[in-house]
């Protein structure tokens, strides 16, 4: 039965293919820093599920983001453990990400073909770095306001436009409900989209061009 | 690979996949049962309301006609502080002690207006009607007002209000 609806389903969709290319692949013989990116991309998934599971509770006002986190510390049956993950998550998807790009560098493996996989992790970093830095703003408690001052203080360093781009972060010169709306708006909407479009990128290439060897004293 | 480590049971390809589907099926139900709890435990809470309201004293109400009452409970939803209204209205008859009704319409919760002219409660959302005695006249309830439990101490109206 299953069989059979599995059948009629494969030959409309084309499943067998799908399954085949992104895990029937053919790999050269690699060793445990290859399994890098999948941790990354695994990290990246439990970001997204724990971070909608969030956004049923938060509330990005100055007036109820701190006792909302705080009801979902206290209140809600297992809010520690889904905020537990989100925050730890965090730390660790940077730093896997990191040591991914860190294996990638000493293999060689940003070169021909792979130059633009290479640009699209880079991408990705920053991309990551941004989600960090926009949600670190979020729980509106004192370490997260004084952060993003200093943090928002540093990009209005910048000779010349440096002020634009303070103004343009805070949604005025001031940190304020708006400041705490639009990094919101850009945490839960704006990276995560541009970062699903460049992780599927990503991992295109990555199937496209096929993983590559690990260096030997001939290439 | 050489023949001493292969399995007659099973290959290798179906032994990953096993371990896989079973570490995957088991990391989905530590994240998976959780997120369940978390998403409804708010709605099972028992947030009961089980406290007697004063009405104030019993000679300030009028006999024979329904005079209204309204007061306010603050209450704790997640992370805010809310005030809820309610109303009452209090019939005192002479022979009969007193009544008191809640101005919840028993079809869908919309508030009634007691209307003096027509001796009727009318509700603003589906037009029913009701006696002055809470009895149905017409419209889409299912069943007469609702009453309160009543206690007097000292001359003071008590009601019963229990919610959850
Ligand atoms: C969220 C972040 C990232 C995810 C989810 C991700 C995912 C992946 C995956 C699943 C692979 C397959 C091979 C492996 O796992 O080692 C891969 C390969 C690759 N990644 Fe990433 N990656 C990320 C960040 C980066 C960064 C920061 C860089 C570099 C700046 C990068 C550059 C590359 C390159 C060049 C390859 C091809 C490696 C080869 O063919 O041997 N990636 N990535
Ligand atoms: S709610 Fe009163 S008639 Fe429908």
């Amino acid at each position: 039965m299953a069989q059979n609806v599995y059948d009629w389903l494969d030959e409309r969709l084309g499943l067998q293919a799908i399954y085949d290319a992104i895990l029937d692949r053919e790999v050269p013989k690699v060793n445990w820093w290859f399994t890098l990116g999948s941790a990354s991309l695994f990290l990246g998934l439990m970001q997204g599920i724990t971070g909608i599971l969030l956004s049923v509770y938060y509330v990005p006002t100055p007036d109820h983001a701190y006792d909302s986190i705080t009801y979902i510390m206290t209140g809600v049956k297992f809010g520690w453990l889904i905020l537990g993950i989100h925050h730890w998550g965090a730390s660790l998807l940077i730093l896997t990400a990191f040591i991914h790009m860190l294996r990638v560098f000493f293999y060689g493996a940003y070169k021909y073909p792979r130059e633009v996989t290479w640009i699209t992790g880079v991408m990705l970093l920053i991309g990551a770095l941004g989600m960090g830095f926009t949600g670190y703003l979020l729980p509106w408690n004192q370490r997260s306001y004084w952060a993003t001052t200093v943090g928002t203080e540093i990009a209005g360093s910048v000779p010349g436009i440096g002020n634009i781009i303070l103004r343009i972060l805070r949604g005025g010169t001031d940190l304020s409900a708006l400041t705490l709306s639009r990094f919101f708006s850009l945490h839960i909407w704006i990276f995560p989209a541009i970062l699903l479009a460049v992780v599927l990128t990503h991992l295109y290439l990555v199937i496209r061009l096929g993983i590559s060897n690990i260096p030997d004293e001939d290439s | 690979m050489s023949s001493k480590y292969r399995s007659p049971a099973m290959d290798r390809r179906s032994f990953v996949k096993i371990i896989s589907s079973a570490l995957g099926s088991l990391m989905a139900a530590v994240v998976g049962l959780p997120a369940i709890q978390y998403f409804i435990s708010p709605s099972l809470g028992k947030e009961e309301e089980d406290e007697w309201i004063s009405l104030g004293p019993l000679e300030n109400y009028p006999l024979d006609t329904p005079t209204q009452f309204n007061f306010s409970l603050n209450k704790v939803n997640g992370w805010e502080k809310s005030s809820h209204s309610y109303g009452v209205f209090v019939l005192r008859e002479e022979g009969k002690g007193v009544v008191v009704y809640s101005d919840v319409c028993t079809h869908l919760s919309c508030r009634l207006n007691w209307i003096p002219e027509e001796e009727e409660y009318l509700c603003p959302c589906h037009a029913a009607r009701f006696d002055k005695h809470g009895n149905l006249i017409s419209g889409p309830p299912p069943r007469p007002m609702d009453r309160f439990e009543t206690k007097l101490d000292e001359g003071q109206l008590f009601i019963h209000l229990k919610e959850g």
